[in-house]
């Protein structure tokens, strides 16, 4: 399988990434490490002109500290985030997170930025992201506006970026206990999308998979607040939830899989703590 | 569009078209066949090659992506007189192999895997071969395989 023919440009700033897709419109696309769109665009259902690959640009290749969160460059890769010894201490969750999602040669080339904007319901990081409230920063033809993590995943592979727009950093909050986190997946084998996921974070409870977008558990995270226990807050998981069916598993077994995970998650969590 | 890629220690310079696969350029233009293309979807890892020293499935990533940067295959594991490298003496001692389909991708993850963690436990062994499916299913001696390697592959990199 081969992609539709493009034309492939290289950008050695984002501000020339910025300026080369002002020229090619919706006809272009940003391309990173390439692991969520490439395997698009060999099955033609991505069939983009032009791609731009800002894969190689350092200055959106970083974990910092900054002003009292933690600044993630988009085009970071898995295995980066995983071995960053600050958010080892820091954010754990995303460590662990990234550690696990697909399989090592995967982690060498997927970043977290083509990870969030791809917004697949069935990719970890997504989920990740909405349980640490994080802040998307995105440069474009208008300039900077920062996106709320609520606010960024619409729909189905569509995020709230618009043409020319280009997530740069993701800016992390520092949560109140750090180490009050936990992530469970299913799957049938390592490298596969979960079949349904959770994310942890103190008293914040995202969902990978059970719906056309990353969910936060807000039924789960009421319970938690007016002190249930992690299994009677695990019992109100597929709320509010309208997850797919497809040959891993229909939506009520997806619904009764979330309930499991999230209970183990909220008791993995509290193990922590 | 004109890509130059160091293939095993050769400048491998072509023209070629802008979708070009790495496994591809590998295979056709710089003629280095070991590589397979297995699922050609970034699951089996057949396609692993090394891409500035760290293991990426080369059905999933450009050639243009790779211009300018340094590629391994396994034909570029041997040294000079044609001895194996650990990771491939300690395949053939430990019958690590049945059809071979996907051993030049196990190999190539396995010295991946080998520098970054010279020591690793079996568990990180088979959690390291995650990204690679061998459909004889001979896991085990795989397995067996890189752990005897570990010791011979970092004597090899610190002498």
């Amino acid at each position: 399988m081969i992609p539709a023919p493009f034309t492939y440009k290289r950008a050695f700033s984002v501000d020339e990434a910025l300026d080369l897709a002002a020229q090619d419109g919706d006809d272009a696309k940003f391309l990173a490490g390439g692991h969520s769109l490439l395997p698009l665009m060999k099955l033609r259902l991505a069939v983009p002109e032009v791609l731009i690959d800002i894969g190689r640009l350092g200055e959106l290749r970083y974990v910092r500290e900054q002003d009292g969160h933690i600044a993630v460059g988009a085009a970071t890769s898995h295995d980066e985030l995983a071995r960053s010894a600050l958010l080892q201490s820091e954010l754990p969750l995303l460590a662990h997170a990234a550690s696990q999602v697909g399989d090592p040669q995967v982690r060498h080339r997927g970043t977290i930025g083509g990870s969030l904007v791809h917004a697949d319901p069935a990719a970890d990081l997504p989920a990740v992201a909405l349980a640490l409230d994080v802040t998307l920063v995105a440069r474009g033809p208008a300039g900077t506006r920062e996106i709320a993590a609520s606010e960024f995943f619409q729909s189905l592979f569509e995020t709230a970026l618009q043409p020319g727009e280009l997530l740069t950093e993701i800016r992390i909050p520092r949560p109140d206990a750090a180490g009050n986190w936990a992530f469970q997946k299913f799957t049938k084998r390592a490298i596969d999308w979960a079949i349904v996921g959770v994310a942890v974070q103190g008293g914040n409870v995202a969902l990978v998979n059970m719906g056309q977008t990353p969910l936060r558990a807000a039924a789960v995270e009421q319970a938690l607040a007016a002190g249930a226990s992690p299994r009677e807050a695990a019992a109100h998981a597929a709320e509010g939830t309208s997850p797919s069916a497809d040959i891993n598993g229909d939506a009520r077994y997806r619904q009764h899989l979330a309930r499991v995970l999230v209970g183990r998650a909220l008791e993995e969590s509290r193990s922590r703590a | 569009m004109k890509v130059t890629i160091k293939v095993n220690g050769n400048q491998v310079a072509a023209e070629v078209a802008d979708r070009t696969l790495l496994v591809h350029f590998v295979r056709d233009v710089a003629n280095l066949t070991a590589t397979n293309v297995g699922c050609d979807s970034t699951s089996c890892g057949a396609c692993t090659v090394l891409l500035d020293g760290k293991s990426v499935k080369s059905c999933t990533v450009l050639a243009a992506q790779a211009d300018g940067s340094e590629v391994t295959t396994v034909e570029g594991l041997a040294g000079g007189s044609g001895e194996m490298h650990p990771v491939q003496s300690a395949f053939h001692a430990e019958h690590g192999l049945q059809c071979g389909f996907c051993t030049p991708g196990m190999v190539m993850a396995a010295v991946s895997l080998l520098a970054e963690n010279p020591s690793p436990t079996e568990e990180d062994v088979r959690t390291a071969l995650e990204g690679n499916l061998c459909r004889c299913t001979g896991y085990h001696n795989i397995v067996r395989a890189v752990l005897a390697a570990a010791p011979a592959t970092s004597e090899r990199r610190s002498a």
